[in-house]
This record gives structure tokens, sequence and C-alpha cells, in this order.
């Protein structure tokens, strides 16, 4: 059920995320560019003994982050002592200017879990409208917040929240490369060591299921790909041929991988199963192909190719047959990532000297590419899993970071980066 | 330093041509003023090369070839190979190795010749603009290019192997042309 919204417009200043609260200050910083950006207001109250019981984190916080974050919610002030049980005087709310509500309450089990509950009412409406509980370790209190705002996400928009998936990332900090996941916020206190090393990691890819992460190593002096499955840590060589291996992409079922090789020399992509046989080769052209990215409908495949000169974006598919050119604007196109639906293609484009995000509607024929940043070194697009966001890696003042924004380019956020350089980023699928 | 004469071998005019070229480059390098053209008595730096860089330029043709090569210790990657450099470097947006990189492939070549259990890494590396993937086969192109050299100058493919470190391993920081430049580059590494 959606809620009647009556959306808040801003206007084109740039707004700091002004939010209260100790524990999420400074995670992260909004801006919101362009006119017209419509969000919903939406009043998210502090958790009643939050404080007092998870005084390292505020659930309450991480819900506000998230909601504003996505770019579809405007935080509104919630005064006073709410929580899940509270009856609230709807009148008030609507004088707040507030559309939705969400209280609720974190308290400690004796088994020393934690059980956290929630709220959502719709102010216009005067009703109830959601609500959960959970009962969860100490561990999973960020994500028991994160599920909270994909509640009131999915409740309010009718789409699927992503607060709760994960990301994966490299962060170099000196010459020590390190492979990261965390929580789709960034959130440093979410940040797990999947993978570290002295040489180069890029380019990790999730496997569907997203208990995988497929990723190009250096440690043995040249590039192959390995993926891992995160859980154990067991690590499996899938491309380590003559020559170099990159690129990993995963198949839709996740039973096979699509991989740049080099070893029949020039850069050509072959596909391959999970324990590293080669099951064909893709493209044979004497130019380079790489960057693999499959359709949702798995039978698709984009690549990069410089087989026309400067490098494009291609389709082709699983089944062989001829290359489409996508991209034509500009000499340099490159990083193919698809959204969920298959109508979006985010890339990366050259204009004068500057890297640029850049989207393309694939569903109408004609359709002119849309910069979707002023920065000028972005790179490795991907979706998040709803489509309603790409992340990407640029960079500001000379270090590197990532950064979320949505499809019209007009919330963007910084993710954290307490120390060293974030690249290499992609987001990983539903399913936790 | 140490100095040991080396075998000679007898080689067509054509690669002799090329030898003594690469040789005279060599030895000009190594900071040798005079070059005689006869028997080649090979300086090692360290000694322990001595039997491992077998010099295949040496001739007894009529016109004969003597020339002073000092080869340096490759195990550590950090050296060259007879006083040449180890490092290719590339114009902008070009994979095409120049010719005043003639003398390093020769060289190359020949330690490769001349021992075939040699076998030589060849590593692409690109400037930092644009994508990590992108460049990782821009470095192999070059790599590439690189290797191709060597092969047509009888390096046997199977001791040759190209690949990429794209813009991941910097040997300049910075984001000027003049690091750029440092960076378009193909590293040569013995083993």
């Amino acid at each position: 059920m959606l809620i009647n919204r009556r959306l808040f417009s801003t206007s084109a200043a740039a707004l700091g995320a002004g939010l209260a609260l100790p524990a999420v200050r400074a995670q992260f910083r909004v801006e919101i560019s362009g006119v017209g950006a419509t969000q919903l207001p939406i009043a998210i109250a502090r958790f009643r003994d939050e404080e007092r019981n998870t005084p390292s984190l505020s659930i309450s916080g991480i819900v506000r982050a998230d909601l504003e974050r996505s770019g579809v919610f405007k935080n509104v002030d919630a005064p006073g002592a709410l929580d899940e049980n509270s009856a609230p005087v709807f009148s008030e709310w609507r004088g707040r200017a507030a559309d939705a509500l969400a209280a609720g309450s974190v308290s400690r089990l004796a088994d020393g879990r934690f059980d956290v509950r929630f709220r959502l009412w719709d102010v216009v409406k005067g009703a109830v409208i959601g609500g959960h509980s959970s009962a969860v370790e100490a561990g999973d209190l960020r994500l028991a917040a994160h599920r909270i705002s994909d509640a009131i996400y999915e409740k309010l928009t009718g789409v699927k929240g992503v607060f709760s998936t994960r990301i994966a990332f490299v962060t170099k900090a000196g010459a020590k490369y390190t492979l990261r996941v965390a929580d789709a916020d960034g959130d440093a206190q979410s940040w797990k060591v999947a993978a570290f090393s002295d040489e180069p990691i890029i380019s990790p890819s999730w496997s569907p299921d997203g208990k995988q992460l497929a990723y190009v190593s250096f440690d043995k002096r040249k590039p192959i790909v390995v993926t891992q499955d995160l859980l154990s840590g067991a690590r499996r060589e899938v491309a380590n041929f003559r020559g170099s291996n990159s690129a990993p992409a995963w198949s839709n079922d996740g039973q096979m991988l699509a991989v740049t090789l080099s070893r029949d020399t020039g850069s050509q992509l072959y596909l391959v199963d999970r324990n590293g046989a080669i099951v064909r080769r893709l493209t044979t052209s004497n130019a380079i192909d790489t960057e693999p990215a499959f359709a949702p409908d798995g039978v698709g495949l984009y690549f990069v190719s410089d087989r026309g000169g400067g490098p494009q974006i291609y389709r082709t598919t699983l089944n062989g047959g001829s290359a489409e050119r996508i991209t034509f604007g500009g000499n340099y196109n490159i990083s193919p990532a698809i959204s969920p639906d298959g109508r979006t293609l985010a890339y990366i484009s050259r204009q004068g000297g500057a890297f640029r995000l850049t989207t393309l509607d694939l569903s109408s024929a004609g359709a002119q590419p849309t910069s979707l940043s002023d920065t000028s070194d972005d790179e490795s697009p991907s979706f998040a899993p709803n489509g309603k966001q790409i992340l990407y890696s640029t960079k500001v003042q000379g270090r590197d970071v990532l950064m979320t924004t949505t499809l019209d380019g007009k919330i963007k956020a910084r993710l954290p980066s307490p120390a060293g350089d974030l690249r290499e980023p992609m987001w990983g699928p539903y399913g936790r | 330093m140490m100095t040991t004469t080396m075998k000679t071998m007898k080689l067509s005019t054509q690669t002799m041509r090329a030898g003594l070229a690469a040789a005279v480059f060599a030895a000009l390098l190594a900071g040798c003023s005079s070059v005689k053209l006869d028997d080649v008595p090979v300086e090692s730096r360290t000694g322990k090369d001595a039997n491992a860089i077998t010099n295949a330029n040496a001739g007894n043709s009529a016109t004969g070839g003597t020339s002073q090569i000092t080869p340096v210790d490759l195990t550590d990657g950090k050296g060259g190979l007879n006083g040449v450099g180890r490092v290719i470097y590339f114009d902008f947006d070009s994979y095409v190795v120049k010719d005043e990189y003639r003398g390093v492939v020769d060289t190359y070549a020949k330690a490769l010749n001349a021992d075939r259990k040699k076998h030589l890494m060849i590593e692409g590396h690109t400037d930092e603009r644009g994508g990590s993937e992108y460049n990782l086969a821009l470095g192999q192109k070059r790599a590439e290019a690189v290797a191709k050299s060597l092969a047509l100058l009888g390096a046997g493919q199977a001791q040759v192997e190209a690949v990429s470190y794209g813009k991941e391993r910097p040997a300049a920081q910075g984001n000027d042309e003049a690091a750029w430049a440092k960076n378009r580059r193909a590293e040569l590494n013995l083993k």
C-alpha cells in the first residue's frame, strides 16, 4: 500500500544531512542538487531505550540516515518520547508536515540479545501501516536497523529496500590493499575484511546469491581471477591462464563467470565454469574486449571493445552472434552496468578530460546519454539491486571515495572513508 | 669486477649487425669508452651471472667484434640486462615499441636465445587515467608488443609471458604528464 503522499519539494541548494544523533553524525554527507527533487516527509522518533541499551549505535539514527540517503525521504524532526505502543496524535504530526511516522524500542533480552521493535503510521490517514519485532545478537543490530529501513521504504514506495544489502570495495592504505564487505551505507563499523594483500586487488564481483566474491588478485605477480566464499574464506583460482586474467562477471545462475583472458594474445572474453575450466570463447576480435556484464535475461552480454577505435560498449549474447554497438557519444565509454530491469545502462564516459558517471536509456531508441556527476574521476558503477541507486567511486581532493547517487543524479551521498583510498566498489545482491 | 670471456657463436650477418648495435648501445650505457671488435669479454658486476649471461653477439666474422658488456644481477628484478634498462616507455595512447628501445629488445632477445631455460615476464603498465580494467587491457597490449618484438628476434614463445598491471602499480606518483610518461611502460623481468 502506498501512502498518500504530500511530497516535499527542495530547491537547488545543497543540503547537509543535519542528523541529530551523535552515533550517526558525519558518517555521510548527502547532497541534493537540481530543482524539484521530491521527497516524502517522514518523522523517525528516537527509539525508546536505545541510548541506554545500545549506546554505540543509534537504531533510529541509522534508519533516518538510510531513508535520507535513498533520496526518497525528507526527515522531519520527531520531538517527544514515542515507541511502538504509542498512540500518536496525528493532527500534531500533520502540523509538522510529516506524512509518515515511525517509532520503536530497543530492549535487552535475558539471553543477551536485543529485541528491536518498530511501528509505522500513515499520518495522513491516521493508521498503522507497518511494524515488526526481531531479536538479534549485538553484532546484528545494524542489520536490524537496516531491515526497519527496508520495511519502511517498501511500505511507502512499493519498491523493495536495499538498506540491508552489502557492498564490496577495496581500500588502499599505503601499499596495503584490503578487500572489504560493508553494509550498503558503507558505515565503518560494518566494515569486514574479506582479503588483504601487498599486491593490488581489483574488480570484485558478487555471486548472485551473495555468498561469494570473484575478484582479480595480483598475488602471483600477474592478474588472476579468484573466487572466495565469504563465510569460510575458501579461495579458488578460476582463471590463472598464461597472460592476464581479469574482469570477472558471474552469470545470472551463478554457475559460470565471464572473464577477460589474454591466453590467446589480446584481451578477449571467455566463459569459465566455477572450477576454472573454459566453457567457450565469447569474442573473437583483433581488439580489446573486456568488462563483461550480463543482462538480466542472462543471455545478453554487454562489454567494452575498442574494435571501432576508442573503447565503446557493445552487446552480444552468450549464444554468439555479432556484437551490436550501444554507445556512440564520445570516444571513450567503459565499465558497463545494467539495471536490474535491463532498461538503463550506467557507464563511465570521458568528456573532455573528465571521466563521468553516465546513463543511457536502453528502452527507447535514440535516447541521449545523461551525465550524472560533475566530478572527473568516476569509476566502477554498479546498480543497487532495486535499481534505484548507483554506487561508484570518484576522486575528491585527491582521495578515492565511494558515492551513491539516485538515477536522476539529484541525490548523492559520499560513503564514509575514515582513512586511505576506497575504490572498486560493487553493490551486492538481495539476501543476507 | 670479474671478467669472463664468453664462448663465440656463428651468426648471420643480419643478426650480427643488430647484435653489434646492441652491444655498442649496451657498452655505451655501461660507460665503456672504447669498443674493440674482436672476441667479446663480458664483465660481471656480481660474478654470479658470469655464466648466465651468454653473449650471443660475439662473432668471428671478417670484421670481428669485441665489446665489453656489463651484466647486472637480474634476480631482484631491479637492474637491467647488460647495462641496458629493463623498462620500455610508451607514448600517450601508443602501443608501439619505439626505435630507441631496439637495443633493449635485442639484448633481452639474445639472453633468451642463448639460454632457452630463461624466462621473461613482461609487465605492461598504463598511466592513471581511465578505468582499471580497460587500463589492464591496454597494459597487456604494451606487454604483448614487447613480446612480439622479442619473438621476431627468435625468443621462444614459451620463454616470454606478457602480463599487465594496468594502472595499479604506477612508477611515479602525481597526475601530470611527467608522471604519466613514467607510468606508461613495460617492465622486463628475466628469471
